[in-house]
C-alpha cells in the first residue's frame, strides 16, 4: 500500500464505505419501516414503551462493566449529577474526572 | 398524545438548543476515529466521506480495526451491521414521531438517529413535543460535528496520540449515562430496567459479543415490562 494523499479515493474504500453506509442505515430505518402504516399489537406497543431506557442499560452497563470499578464509578457519578443538577455538560465533565482522577491515583 | 405530527423551523432550532451541550463530548471519540484511519491508510477525504455516509461512531472504530489492504469489505459491512443493530429497536420506538413524515423528511430523519438523539427525543415525544423536525435539528449539527472532529483527527495524526483507553474517550459512555437519567419515568421503571442491565452484563461477561448482549437485554427488559403493564391495565 502506497501513501495516500489528501485526496486520494480508492474504490475499494468506497465500496467498503458504502457497504457500512448501506448496513447502517438498513438498521437505522428498518425498526420502523417494519411498523410503518401498521398498528402493532398491543404488547409490542407496551414493550416500545419500555425500549428506550431499556437499550441505555443493557447497552452502557455491560460496557462500563467490562472497563472495570473505577469507570464504573465515573459512569454512577454522571448518573448522579444528572438527577441532581439537570445539567448534562457539567455531568458529563463530572464522569468523565472521576475516571481521570481515579486513574491518576490508583491507576 | 394523539396531537397531529409537525415539522417546523421552531422544532428544529429546538433541536440544535438540545444537542449543543452534548456535542463537545463527541470530540475526543471523534479524534480517535480519526487517527485510527490516518493509521490504517485512509486518506483524509476517505475518513470524511465513511463518517459522513456511515455516520455511526463504533462501527467506523470496530470497522477500522479491522481494516486490511485489500480491504474486506464484507467484513467491515457485517461488522456495521452488528454494532448498529441497536439503532433498529430505537427506530421503532420513535415511530410515532416518523408516522407522520413522509418523503425526504422521513428518510432524512432516519439516516441522523443517534444515541444522544434519540434518547432527547423520546424525551420531547413523553413531554407531548409533536414536533418531527427537532430529530434533524439535532441530526444535522450533530453529523456535520462528527465528520470534523474524526477529519480533524485524521489531520492530527503523526502531531499527537491519544489511546482508546484515555480517561477522554469515557466522554462518550458518560454521556450517554447521564442521558439515561433523563429517559427515567419513576419506580415502574425499575423491573424492566433491572432486567436490561442483569441480562446484557451476564450475557457480555459470559462472552456473547456485539450486539447480542445490548439486544437480549433490551428485549428481555422491555418484554417485562409489558407482561406487567398488561396484567395490571
Amino acid at each position: 500500500m502506497t501513501e495516500p494523499s489528501l485526496f486520494t479515493l480508492r474504490p475499494e474504500v468506497l465500496l467498503a464505505i458504502l457497504g457500512m453506509a448501506a448496513a447502517t442505515y438498513a438498521c437505522r430505518a428498518g425498526g420502523y419501516a417494519v411498523l410503518r402504516g401498521r398498528r402493532p399489537p398491543r404488547f409490542v406497543q407496551a414493550m416500545l414503551q419500555h425500549l428506550p431506557g431499556c437499550i441505555f442499560v443493557a447497552f452502557i452497563l455491560p460496557g462500563v462493566v467490562a472497563q472495570g470499578p473505577l469507570h464504573l464509578a465515573g459512569a454512577a457519578a454522571a448518573v448522579l449529577c444528572m438527577a441532581l443538577t439537570r445539567m448534562l455538560t457539567l455531568s458529563i465533565i463530572v464522569g468523565v474526572g472521576v475516571v481521570w482522577g481515579l486513574v491518576a491515583i490508583l491507576g | 398524545m394523539t396531537a397531529p405530527v409537525t415539522f417546523t423551523w421552531a422544532g428544529f432550532r429546538a433541536g440544535m438548543r438540545l444537542v449543543a451541550p452534548a456535542l463537545p463530548s463527541f470530540v475526543p471519540f471523534g479524534l480517535v476515529v480519526g487517527l485510527q484511519a490516518a493509521g490504517q491508510g485512509l486518506s483524509a477525504l476517505e475518513v470524511m466521506l465513511m463518517s459522513l455516509f456511515v455516520f455511526a461512531g463504533t462501527s467506523q472504530l470496530v470497522g477500522l480495526g479491522a481494516w486490511g489492504w485489500p480491504v474486506p469489505m464484507l467484513a467491515v459491512t457485517l461488522a456495521a451491521m452488528v454494532v448498529n443493530l441497536r439503532m433498529a429497536p430505537m427506530s421503532a420506538a420513535l415511530s410515532p414521531m416518523f408516522n407522520g413524515l413522509h418523503g425526504w423528511r422521513l428518510w432524512a430523519s432516519l439516516f441522523t438517529v443517534t444515541d444522544h438523539s434519540f434518547a432527547m427525543s423520546v424525551n420531547e415525544m413523553r413531554q407531548g413535543n409533536r414536533d418531527a423536525a427537532v430529530l434533524l435539528g439535532m441530526g444535522i449539527p450533530t453529523w456535520l460535528w462528527w465528520t470534523s472532529c474524526v477529519t480533524l483527527g485524521h489531520a492530527l495524526a503523526g502531531v499527537m496520540t491519544i489511546s482508546p483507553t484515555h480517561p477522554l474517550i469515557f466522554a462518550g459512555l458518560a454521556t450517554m449515562a447521564a442521558l439515561t437519567v433523563t429517559l427515567w419515568r419513576g419506580r415502574a421503571d425499575l423491573l424492566p430496567w433491572g432486567v436490561a442491565g442483569a441480562v446484557g452484563v451476564a450475557l457480555s461477561q459470559a462472552g456473547l459479543a456485539t450486539p447480542w448482549p445490548v439486544l437480549a437485554g433490551a428485549v428481555a427488559g422491555s418484554a417485562v415490562g409489558a407482561v406487567r403493564d398488561m396484567r395490571r391495565p
